[in-house]
């Protein structure tokens, strides 16, 4: 009976992911604990949402790749109308409306279910047509990123919006979409985007304010450029072997914003320095190094579509992360994957986990 | 169907071509974000520090206690006491006057307060805030801290204040402190002392308290802190204490100094008391004076419009900076000068027939008639002017400023505070180069000058020490306020006056001389009248300094406008044999150096002679060491907040 429970729990299990993700979550809830000041109540509340994560992602492992893909559908469709909820009576929160209220469920950010339900209505589409793709399939598979695009751009959450669109980009980019075309719609983006900035129409102030942000932190280092400034001086001044696990001035001194959620990397790279970030930045390639060999080893076109655009979706999340808390991009509310404190995004990135070991795990039964 | 399978293939071919692609891009931009560390954390590593620790760490300034300044018995003039004042502080406050009406309503705020805020305001363009009210009494702390959630900018603060317990008396020597203005600032940048006026506010603008700013400031303390982002301190790292200033002695004995300003009442002028044979000022008077009190939180505009304005200047420092020709009072050191140039010996006589002609040239003598035959003992008694119209014509003016400038006449005494004036003693490089119209100096300007009318200007300072060089007999010590200073750390005491500066070679027979003359002005001369029921042996001299020309008819002083009317004068010595105090008095539009000059003096020689009097003089006074327990006990009090 408990071998049973065993079996199923670890069949679908993907070892080497499994160590990769709850060693990277442990040391995300030690760097917690600092940057909430040694308190235990968010560490707690983390390693509570770990656990139900690991849960969910066991559980989804254990689902097949084609039964995933029968939710493509629905969950693309629930989440477009959420987010037209959203555009229509969503909670205003600093100025965006980005969370929606369900009676009896609690606050939902449904552009995060996006993050997943794009790329998987993108891998059920293209395998519905493998092997005969034409530019019809890529045109119907761009409506379907733009729709969403669209309407988390509009919230305004520039950040997210562009992560969604990245995460399909990925997919349409696996399935095979033409250099041309993606050569062609970067040169039209930049031009639209030059455009828009020069002439001030679509774009926020506030976006605005955190590119120049990004392109002068000093100029403003009291306020827009605070976030910024503060944490190059936090992972500058960590050295090679850093601060020492709890000794972070900037990071106890409250010197240091968003330090729990978004930039706890400022806080790791204080207290554990460049030798904690090396160990960080070789374990998340080690973890994307495995995501990727489970891509190219997947055994269904949606497997690998799926398997590909969530390993680029993984690889977006920490190094767009770590490169607006090292000031190499501009900042962007993208948290650092299984680090960051909060559990929408927690979820999500959990759930891709599960995926992955659904894709893998379910291709060697196929086998036997 | 060969076809479908070739399209699976090749789908696969790119995928996998594509998915390679993807991973090198993967490495690349971790590889970037690792260089992004390198650079961070070991190429900017020190940068970065040093903005961290300057992020954590705060230097608190910690102001020292000023010095206390003593007089020569330990009497405190000035001193520290804490207390709390109400503070705004104008970055915090947009609408300042709300903020003001607001404050109105929880404490008292006189529109002498609201003026003298509103003055602070635009003198000081500073960060800090800046007081409004000062001396809160512990019930209106009370209330204002129980208010302070709605009063944002307004602070309540323990600060130490200067007291001056003597309030005017004395102002004109001890000075007063004052908050540093912008061009203090620069000053002390300069200097180099930035960092030891970190966290203070006041800084000694006259007197005493300006020329020993430096004695007196003592050695800012710092507190080097731990704080976070809102600056809020989270522990301290280190703490250098502040050395307390050095506290001054004064020569000057306050009970003779109170005399001698009671005895001027009403009247405006100066006078200088002097131990010769030290140099020690034991009492130094201006009036009228002022209350220093006023200015140490900032006067009001009221108030200093009326001091500035006032035509009797009551800001002005007379003995200081008060030049006039010293009339008669010349007149001994002329007769010294007469036997030392050999122009005169005391035996020699002249007659006076109550005029004295010389050229085209006609002076005459105060005397109508004359004085009949006089030598230079009672050319000194009766203040013959003809005699000394004769010694005038007679001698080089250059030898007789040589000899005059050895008792300091139309020198900087060099005392110990800032901005005595020159005055001239003229000689004819001095006509030359001050009267390019007439720069020949005629005969006829030197027997004017004889009588120490015309060109020649000192300042009752001067008249004083040189008074003190006769009397010391050639033996001069330059004139000192300051007695000694007694360092914070060691609590020894320096003296700032240890020896003699020079002497100057005279014959003794000829001071004797002059001394007698001086002593009968005392007993049957000019000064009789006033030093009738001296218990003690003196010698002086009359003045009168001319306000407007000498030549002319008579004249009645009581007819001429007040401030018209002659400036009185009269140097004392005594005891005769060997003088412990030298002395001038002057009173501005006195008349008659004989009746508004010597009772003052008088009085004042009186007291210090007799310590029954200078007792009456002050109260209980606050003895010294008692200022100084009080003010460390201030000081712990303020640490301790």
């Amino acid at each position: 009976m408990i071998q049973q429970v065993w079996a199923k729990l670890t069949d679908h299990l993907d070892p080497f992911l499994f160590a990769m993700v709850t060693t990277i979550a442990a040391l995300g809830l030690l760097v917690l604990y600092s940057a909430t000041n040694e308190t235990l109540g968010r560490v707690t509340s983390q390693s509570q949402k770990v656990i139900v994560a690991v849960a969910i992602m066991i559980f989804i492992a254990n689902l097949s790749p084609q039964f995933i893909a029968r939710f493509a559908v629905p969950l693309y469709v629930i989440g477009i109308v959420l987010l037209i909820g959203v555009a229509l009576g969503g909670e205003i929160v600093k100025g965006a409306r980005r969370w929606l209220k369900i009676p009896g469920f609690g606050n939902i950010q449904p552009s995060e279910i996006m993050k997943i339900a794009l790329p998987l209505i993108l891998a059920w589409y293209f395998e519905r047509h493998e092997g005969a793709m034409n530019w019809r399939n890529f045109a119907v598979a761009a409506i379907l990123v733009v729709i969403p695009f669209g309407l988390v751009v509009r919230q305004p959450d520039l950040g997210t919006a562009l992560l969604i669109g990245a995460c399909g980009f990925y997919v349409l980019y696996l399935a095979g979409l033409d250099w041309r075309v993606i050569v062609g719609a970067a040169v039209i983006g930049a031009c639209l985007v030059t455009a828009m900035w020069h002439f001030e129409v679509g774009i926020h102030d506030y976006q605005k304010e955190r590119v120049m942000t990004f392109l002068n932190p000093e100029a403003d280092g009291q306020d827009a450029g605070w976030h910024t400034t503060q944490a190059a001086i936090a992972i500058g001044s960590g050295g090679l072997l850093g601060k020492g696990w709890l000794n972070g001035t900037q990071t106890h001194l409250e010197f240091l914003p968003e330090k729990h959620t978004d930039f706890i990397f400022a806080v790791y790279g204080e207290e554990f320095g460049l030798l904690g970030g090396v160990v960080l930045v070789v374990l998340y390639l080690l973890f994307i190094g495995r995501c990727f060999v489970i891509a190219a080893n997947a055994s269904t076109l949606f497997g690998r579509l799926m398997a590909g655009s969530m390993s680029l979706m993984f690889f977006t999340y920490a190094f767009v992360n770590m490169g607006m808390v090292t000031g190499i991009l501009p900042v962007v509310g993208v948290p650092l994957p299984f680090m960051s404190f909060g559990g929408t995004a927690l979820m999500t990135l959990f759930i891709a986990v599960g995926i992955l070991m659904s894709v893998t795990t379910h291709r060697k039964l196929v086998n036997s | 169907m060969g076809a479908e399978l070739r399209n699976y293939d090749q789908e696969l071919f790119w995928y996998q071509r594509r998915l390679s692609l993807a991973a090198v891009v993967v490495v690349l931009c971790f590889v970037t974000l690792l260089g992004r560390f390198v650079y961070l954390q070991v190429v900017q590593h020190k940068h970065f520090a040093t903005l961290a620790e300057a992020n954590r760490i705060d230097i608190q300034p910690e102001a020292p206690n000023r010095g206390i300044i003593t007089d020569r018995n330990g009497v405190v003039l000035a001193s520290n006491y804490s207390a709390y004042t109400l503070e705004l502080n104008p970055q915090k406050i947009p609408d300042l006057d709300a903020a003001i009406d607001e404050v109105a309503k929880i404490v008292e705020i006189s529109s002498r307060d609201r003026r003298r805020f509103k003055r602070l305001l635009e003198e000081f363009r500073t960060n800090d805030s800046l007081p409004l009210k000062s001396r809160l009494t512990d019930e209106e702390v009370a209330r204002v801290a129980a208010n302070r959630y709605r009063l944002p900018g307004v602070e309540i603060k323990a600060r130490l204040f200067r007291q001056y317990p003597f309030g005017e008396v004395a102002s004109h020597v001890v000075g007063y402190i004052g908050r540093i203005s912008q061009g203090e600032k620069e000053r002390i940048e300069t200097q180099g002392l930035t960092a030891n006026y970190k966290g203070s506010d006041y800084i000694g603008k006259v007197g005493i308290e300006l020329s020993y700013e430096r004695e007196l400031h003592g050695t800012a303390g710092a507190t080097e802190v731990e704080v976070d982002a809102s600056r809020r301190v989270i522990r301290t790292l280190s703490r250098k204490p502040s050395v307390t200033g050095n506290n001054l002695q004064l020569s000057l004995d306050i009970r003779l100094q109170k005399i001698a300003e009671e005895a001027f009442g009403t009247k405006r002028g100066a006078l200088v008391a002097i131990d010769p044979t030290t140099g020690d000022v034991l009492a130094f008077v201006s009036k009228p004076g002022y209350d220093p009190n006023l200015f140490v939180d900032g006067i009001d505009p009221q108030n200093w419009d009326l001091l500035n304005t006032s035509i009797d200047k009551p800001l002005l420092n007379r003995p200081l900076r008060g030049a006039y020709p010293p009339g008669s009072t010349y007149k001994p050191f002329m007769a010294l000068m007469a036997q030392e140039l050999g122009v005169r010996t005391a035996q020699q006589t002249i007659s006076d027939p109550g005029f004295f002609r010389l050229g085209g040239g006609y002076w005459r003598d105060d005397k109508a008639g004359g004085h009949g035959a006089v030598d230079l003992v009672k050319s000194i008694i009766v203040s013959c002017d003809t005699y000394y119209y004769q010694v005038a014509a007679e001698t080089d003016i250059d030898e007789w400023a040589t000899f005059m400038r050895q008792f300091g006449f139309g020198q900087k005494t060099g005392i110990d505070i800032d901005g005595e004036l020159t005055g001239i003693l003229p000689d004819r490089a001095w006509k030359a180069k001050y009267r390019p119209k007439d720069p020949k100096l005629h005969v006829g300007d030197q027997v004017s000058l004889g009588i120490g009318q015309g060109f020649n200007t000192f300042t009752p300072l001067q008249m004083a020490y040189a008074t003190s060089v006769l009397a010391n007999r050639g033996v001069a010590f330059k004139p000192h306020l300051v007695k000694s200073v007694q360092d914070a750390r060691t609590s020894e005491y320096r003296l700032t006056q240890p020896s003699p500066a020079y002497t100057v070679p005279l014959k003794s027979a000829h001071i004797d001389a002059v001394l007698k003359g001086m002593a009968g002005v005392v007993t049957g001369g000019t000064g009789r009248t006033a030093f009738l029921k001296a218990k003690y042996a003196s010698g002086g001299k009359t003045g009168t300094a001319q306000v407007f020309g000498l030549r002319g008819g008579d004249y009645v002083a009581s007819q001429v406008a007040e401030r018209l009317r002659d400036h009185a004068w009269y140097i004392a010595l005594a005891p005769l044999d060997k003088p412990t105090i030298a002395l001038v008095a002057f009173v501005e539009n006195g008349g008659f150096g004989a009746e508004a000059a010597a009772p003052i003096a008088k009085k004042v020689m009186d007291a210090y002679f007799d310590s029954t009097l200078l007792d009456a003089a002050i109260k209980k006074p606050i003895v010294g060491s008692e200022a100084i327990a009080a003010a460390s006990v201030a000081a712990e009090v303020r640490r301790a907040r």
